[in-house]
């Protein structure tokens, strides 16, 4: 076995280790805690490069490399051990690179970017334990091992968001995130446990005898609940809810929005490029278990049939409410609740590699933008919302120039860009799935409204004339002399400048072209070119995208906006259409008035029923007390009095007898006489017989 | 009247004579005296049955007698023993002085 394989877990062990002597260092050490984590981060992307290219070297079945240990015996007999391990294969080595790679440079950006925070410590701190998490979560060849490191990255993004906890909304909005994540993770919870009680191993992979392997899924298949469904699929079912809750799917997208309290860097780290995509991750990793079919049965999951529909819902719900938003990192928010419905879709109507190309390129141009917006909100003075800004193209030109290069990916423009060639190979999947259409017209309508929606928020913040501060700027100046906007420092524009590289480049290595990642992926050797449906579906897509730019332009600069307070040209055009974006659908309205309402409801009862039961328990109590008293009237004045009396008497009675016995002998011989004569007396005149 | 009940008589006014001394004399020695007197009374007592009896040949009283009278004799060697002790004890023979034994 490779070193590699053997030491797979000093990739996460060595930030989890940075961060647990951070978070002792003392706050003022602020260089030795960032250094801590950004080398630890940098050796565990050089680590992750020799792991990637070891993969590179191994073809077919021993490409898939498991070091398993056990981790304790909770029960007799082989079932009741737990064993923890690792798995190296193409999608872990994938998977390493990006979160290692992103995460370095998103670590060098926060330099730059909290270098005022007085909490820069802490900051780094919990930054490490996210990426050591994050990194379990992807070495993981154990349900277990994953929903560890799976929670402790929801802890971690809990605590990041409310970074700023002085701040009331980053506070809650922490919370919302917790708890939402929290209801999908019950029902993964129950997914395991079921998993592990049909399988009797939470490993994936484990020669054979893992839950991943063909024995299981057989076992599992063949099975069925009494709602009449494979177990196989309910269990997938359960461990979807999980990555619904932790990639913002629908239903559970709300806490994908508001987590962008969090300072931006972490937005860029955990809510766009790695922790969010960690469900599509996760789908990935038990995808054997989402297309188990039982034999002879050539129809599309079930379990792949919600991914995609949920996926598909949620790409353009997300998208649709985007175009309302007026918050740079909202917009992007709702952008990467959209895109991450793309790559569950792509999972669905694709398989594992269509949806994990879309993630890797997501994750790179999307932290791009989100760390572009984080340089425009820091060289604005913390001013998030775009109709304050705009012009800032030339306050800023290597923020926009990157910017622009992440907002074309994402859009997906045409051939020269990464997010184009992923987007497109789930378009062509979604085309040729043979259950409905819906999906691919879902998918299409989400990328004109994505092109759109990028459009709006670059012509609003870098085009046109600067609207921030027009009104305030006399009241500024006077203590502020430089109100302008002005250029990040270096330690932000130069993971800007790596990341939009990448985001041009990455592209290229899965083309219909040359689908190296796919094959990389999957093992296999699918045939390269452009077929003819392929071209087609390239140029309407290419199409559906410049329509939507145009559109963009349309509205948005041919007209710029001279004011702050100007409306939106799509509110003239539809007031209420746009409200209802606005308000995004009005879904958090609808859980607080339904589920949390509820649940208001519910702890009220509780209240109300804890009040009772603490009377009851009072009244009890106070029975009790009253037995006791009564116990101890009687202890005290029946039986010890009693007791005492009887003993005086006893006493007493001693005392008078002793008298009797008073020394003297004649007195006793006395006694003794009298006593005869009166025996001899009854002798004689009562006892003749 | 009857040999036997003058016998009988005689030993209860002995039995008497003895008590009577016993409980009421304060010297220890002639208590013990007394005690003596008593003893005898129920030895003459015990020779008048046998004499008297209705089967005077066997030798039953007089062995009860003499058995009686030894065991007299080492009584009253105890005896004058204790009230020497006492005596040296307490510098008095009076059996009234000798009452610390008491409840």
């Amino acid at each position: 076995m490779n070193w590699i394989v053997k030491n797979l877990w000093l990739i996460p062990a060595l930030p989890m280790l940075a961060a647990g002597i951070s978070a002792l260092t003392p706050q003022r050490c602020r260089k030795f805690s960032a250094s801590l984590a950004i080398g630890s981060m940098a050796i565990s992307f050089l680590l992750s490069l020799c792991a990637f290219s070891h993969v590179l070297g191994q073809h077919g079945e021993t490409s898939r490399q498991i070091f398993n240990f056990n981790w304790f015996q909770f029960a007799e007999g082989n079932s009741g051990i737990l064993q923890l391990g690792w798995v190296l294969d193409p999608l872990t080595a994938i998977m390493l690179v990006m979160v290692t790679f992103v995460g370095t440079l998103i670590f060098l950006y926060s330099l730059g970017y909290m270098a005022q925070d007085e909490n820069f410590t802490r900051f780094f701190t919990f930054l490490a334990l996210f990426a050591g998490a994050m990194l379990g979560v992807v070495i993981a060849n154990s349900l277990l091992l994953l929903f560890i490191c799976w929670e402790i990255v929801g802890l971690t993004s809990y605590l990041l968001i409310g970074f700023w906890y002085h701040k009331p909304s980053a506070a809650a909005a922490a919370k919302k995130a917790f708890i939402t994540t929290r209801i999908g993770d019950v029902a993964f919870l129950l997914g395991i446990v079921w998993l592990y009680s049909q399988s009797g191993t939470l490993s994936f992979y484990d020669n054979g005898s893992g839950c991943m392997e063909t024995s299981a899924l057989a076992k599992m298949v063949a099975q069925t609940t009494s709602a009449g469904m494979a177990v196989s699929t309910a269990i997938a079912l359960l461990i979807f809810a999980g990555a619904v809750g932790k990639s913002g799917q629908v239903p559970l997208h709300v806490w994908l929005p508001d987590a962008m309290e969090g300072p931006t860097p972490v937005s860029a780290l955990i809510h766009a490029a790695t922790m969010v995509a960690a469900g599509v991750f996760l789908v990935a990793r038990v995808f054997p278990l989402m297309s188990i079919l039982p034999e002879g049965s050539s129809a599309i999951p079930v379990a792949l049939q919600v991914v995609t529909w949920i996926g598909a819902i949620t790409a353009v719900f997300a998208a649709s409410i985007a175009v309302a938003q007026n918050d740079i990192k909202r917009i992007l928010a709702y952008s990467t609740v959209s895109q991450l419905g793309y790559m569950m879709m792509g999972l669905g109507v694709g398989g594992v590699a269509v949806g994990m190309f879309h993630l890797i390129t997501h994750a790179f141009f999307k932290a791009l933008l989100f760390m572009g917006a984080g340089s425009v909100i820091h060289g604005c003075h913390e001013e998030q919302d775009i109709r304050r800004m705009g012009g800032l193209r030339k306050f800023m030109p290597i923020t926009f120039a990157t910017y622009a290069i992440g907002m074309l990916a994402l859009a997906g423009f045409p051939l020269l860009f990464s997010g184009f060639w992923s987007k497109d190979e789930i378009l062509h999947a979604a085309h040729g799935w043979s259950i409905s259409r819906v999906p691919f017209y879902l998918g299409i309508i989400g990328a004109l409204l994505t092109a759109f929606y990028m459009t709006r928020q670059v012509v609003l913040v870098f085009f046109g004339n600067r609207r921030d501060g027009i009104q305030e700027k006399s009241e500024h100046r006077s203590h502020e002399s430089s109100h302008d906007p002005h250029e990040s420092p270096l330690t932000m524009t130069v993971p800007l400048m790596i990341l939009a590289v990448c985001a041009i480049v990455l592209g290229f290595v899965g083309t219909p072209a040359w689908p190296w990642f796919q094959n990389f992926l999957s093992g296999e050797h699918e045939a390269a070119g452009f077929s003819r449906d392929v071209i087609l579906l390239m140029l309407s897509s290419s199409g559906v995208v410049i329509l939507g730019l145009f559109l963009g332009w349309w509205f948005y600069a041919r007209k710029p906006f001279a004011k702050v307070d100007q409306v939106d040209p799509l509110r003239t055009l539809r007031p209420d259409i746009y409200g209802l974006l606005e308000n995004k659908y009005w879904i958090d309205e609808l859980y607080e008035h339904t589920v949390i309402a509820f649940n208001a409801w519910w702890a009220k009862v509780c209240d109300l029923i804890d009040v009772w039961l603490t009377v009851i328990v009072h009244l009890i109590g106070y029975v009790f007390v009253g037995l006791s008293w009564v116990n101890r009237f009687c202890d005290e004045k029946l039986v010890n009095l009693g007791f005492d009396e009887s003993c005086r008497r006893v006493t007493l009675g001693g005392k008078l007898m002793s008298r009797l016995q008073n020394g003297r002998v004649q007195n006793y011989l006395r006694v003794i006489g009298v006593a005869l004569a009166v025996l001899v007396v009854i002798l004689i005149w009562g006892g003749g017989k | 009247m009857s040999p036997l009940a003058g016998y009988l008589l005689l030993s209860a006014f002995l039995f008497a004579i003895g008590l009577a001394g016993a409980v009421t004399r304060r010297n220890a020695i002639v208590v013990l005296i007394g005690i003596e007197l008593m003893l005898n009374a129920a030895n003459l007592n015990f020779i008048a049955f046998w004499r008297f009896g209705p089967n005077p040949e066997a030798l039953t009283g007089m062995m009860f007698v003499i058995f009686s009278i030894g065991i007299a004799a080492a009584e009253a060697a105890v005896g004058l023993a204790l009230i020497i002790a006492i005596h040296r004890h307490y510098k008095t023979a009076n059996v009234d002085d000798v009452n610390q034994l008491k409840g």
